[in-house]
């Protein structure tokens, strides 16, 4: 499994209000979501991202609230990756929780840079930037984490048992 | 090697005589909580994995306090779905408009969580309960619909930093100036993923309230917890509240913590968070010259009993700012019926400000006190992100009551007297 796209880059502290701000909590239609998505951060993004794209961003990606509408939007809007320095844990949790791939690597995040061809393979950990020609390695998930990413989200690992 | 308290909790709650930081549990929980923005996003996961009934009627809390009394058509249809849901699988502890509060101030006064619980709840201020000695932390609504049905959700044991409290807050200083304080030294992410465990003699020198403000605003520093120890003054606020047994837990004497961080009480003075991180944190009288067109004294951090007489003794006999518009939101109907029997209410009214029921409502943007663009805010709330309250252009000053109060009075921050 793997996403190729362009890559997006935002700083540290991303919060969950400008990946999608409250006043559009009234719904949990996820295309309505998306259709806001990063708007009080980047307001172009939404009309710029095409499937597959990356998000590039520095420490601490989701924090704030624990609202799982903002990793759906993100998903939604068809974001294949999310490349961090680090997550916040309930964004960290709910983004395996609804199958939108995340991953941990500061190297990559520092590097990359905004508009470059990311190529990332879930299975390897191995960040392509197809612009520079640069590889970077993710840190990979524990075991336990695998497990509920294969059976493809929390709530199918538990009815799966 | 000894335990913390969080890891203690977790222990027992996952069946297992010790476990250290960094290992995966399965825990079984006391209570799972949602609210009208997380719930009805749960129920339909639950709906859409077949899950057919909820693990226990008793250990699901569900609080609308976010859009209501409903703020428009989809937050009515959202508040709709989780009067439906909690109608079919008689939740026991539903509250709808007319006995809700915000939940976080609502569930620890209704005696619905307790010390020595595990908790999780859809909201990522579900921290707070870790002022009762209970472990409390914040998730999504994918794991509130699994925990619904399983009664068990899945936690990486945390390693923990110790914030020891000494000596005793100056006057015009609460819980809500000691955890600005500690999370502008600390960081916004200066306990990610981690517990933060208050302890030392100051302890006990802090109400239940302040605690509760404390444990309240961990998640800001990222952390997975707070937690204070179980004393005297948790006994008495829990005694007659909760019907189940609490249980106590202590910290080991040889627990392994990351770092310790000594808080002096005595040092604090108070604090604001500037835009747009609570870790942008200034002395009050560094700012005099931040002028403000709003004031908001309210929400799950700083809407309880103690932060409404706090406003109360600053506001009352005198008139809030002129171009300055002053909302006060008491937590839950409890509260607000206590305001109105106090004659806070009148006082409040009297002083120019105006009073809403119970609401998350401003802080997190959704209604009732939306910024424009440029306009200004100092709040007791938890968060001053970028558009937080409205307006991506607009600002978020977060404070406690008493320094809102006594900004509200002049229109520019300020800080409150040593009354």
């Amino acid at each position: 499994m793997n996403t190729n796209g362009k890559a997006f880059k935002y700083g540290d502290n991303v919060d969950t209000d400008v990946i999608i701000p409250a006043r559009y909590l009234n719904t949990s239609a996820a295309s309505e979501l998306a259709a806001h998505c990063m708007e009080d951060i980047d307001a172009e993004f939404v009309g710029k991202v095409k499937a597959g794209d990356v998000i590039v961003a520095g420490d601490n990606f989701g924090c704030g609230s624990s609202r799982e509408h903002a990793p759906l939007a993100i998903k939604t809007c068809g974001v294949g990756c999310v490349i961090a320095k680090s997550f916040a844990r309930i964004f960290y949790r709910n983004s395996i929780n609804i199958g939108l791939p995340i991953v941990e690597c500061a190297e990559a995040a520092d590097s990359i840079s905004a508009g470059d061809e990311v190529e990332v393979d879930f299975d390897t950990g191995v960040i392509t930037d197809k612009t520079t020609g640069r590889q970077y390695k993710a840190q990979p998930f524990p075991p336990f984490i695998q497990n509920i990413i294969k059976k493809g989200g929390l709530l199918a690992s538990i009815k799966e048992g | 090697m000894g335990m913390t308290m969080t890891q203690k909790i977790l222990a027992d709650h996952a069946g297992l005589s010790s476990v250290e930081a960094g290992q995966l549990i399965e825990a079984r929980l006391d209570l799972v909580l949602g609210n009208d923005i997380t719930t009805p996003v749960a129920i339909n996961e639950f709906r859409r994995a077949g899950f057919e009934g909820v693990f226990d009627r008793d250990k699901i809390a569900i609080v609308l306090d976010h859009f209501v009394p409903n703020k428009d058509i989809k937050a009515a249809e959202q508040s709709k779905s989780c009067r439906d849901f909690a109608c079919e699988h008689c939740v026991s502890h539903f509250y709808d408009v007319g006995k809700m509060g915000i939940e976080h101030a609502l569930l620890p006064e209704q005696g619905v969580v307790t010390a020595g619980d595990c908790v999780i709840g859809a909201d990522s201020h579900t921290c707070t309960y870790g002022a009762l000695g209970a472990f409390s932390t914040g998730v999504g609504s994918t794991d509130m619909a699994a925990a619904m049905a399983t009664g068990k959700a899945w936690f990486k044991v945390p390693s923990a930093i110790k914030f020891e409290l000494t000596g005793k807050l100056p006057k015009n200083c609460s819980g809500k100036d000691v955890i600005l304080s500690v999370i502008g030294e600390i960081g916004v992410d200066g306990a990610l993923y981690k517990s933060m465990e208050f302890t030392g003699e100051g302890v006990s020198e802090l109400s239940m309230d302040d605690r509760l403000c404390i444990c309240n605003m961990a998640i800001e520093a990222g952390a997975k917890n707070g937690i204070f120890p179980v004393d005297d003054v948790t006994k008495a606020y829990i005694n007659g509240r909760c019907e189940r047994e609490y249980k106590v837990y202590e910290a080991d004497a040889d627990a392994e913590y990351e770092r310790t961080v000594t808080v002096e009480l005595d040092k604090i003075t108070p604090t604001v968070a500037c835009p747009h991180l609570p870790e942008n944190t200034r002395p009050a009288s560094e700012l005099h010259d931040i002028k403000i067109d709003q004031v908001v004294i309210g929400s799950c951090t700083n809407g309880r009993m103690e932060d409404m007489e706090t406003a109360y003794k600053i506001l009352a006999g005198k008139k809030v700012a002129d171009g300055v518009r002053c909302i006060i939101i008491p937590a839950t109907m409890a509260i607000l019926r206590e305001c109105v029997e106090r004659g806070y209410y009148t006082a409040f009214i009297d002083a120019g400000a105006v009073v809403s029921t119970p609401t998350c409502g401003p802080c997190l943007g959704g209604y009732m006190g939306i910024l424009a663009a440029g306009e200004r805010c100092i709040a007791t709330t938890n968060r001053n992100f970028v558009g937080r309250m409205g307006h991506p252009k607009s600002e978020v000053y977060l404070a406690s009551p008493a320094t809102a109060a006594a900004s509200a009075l002049t229109g520019y921050i300020t800080e409150p007297k040593e009354a």
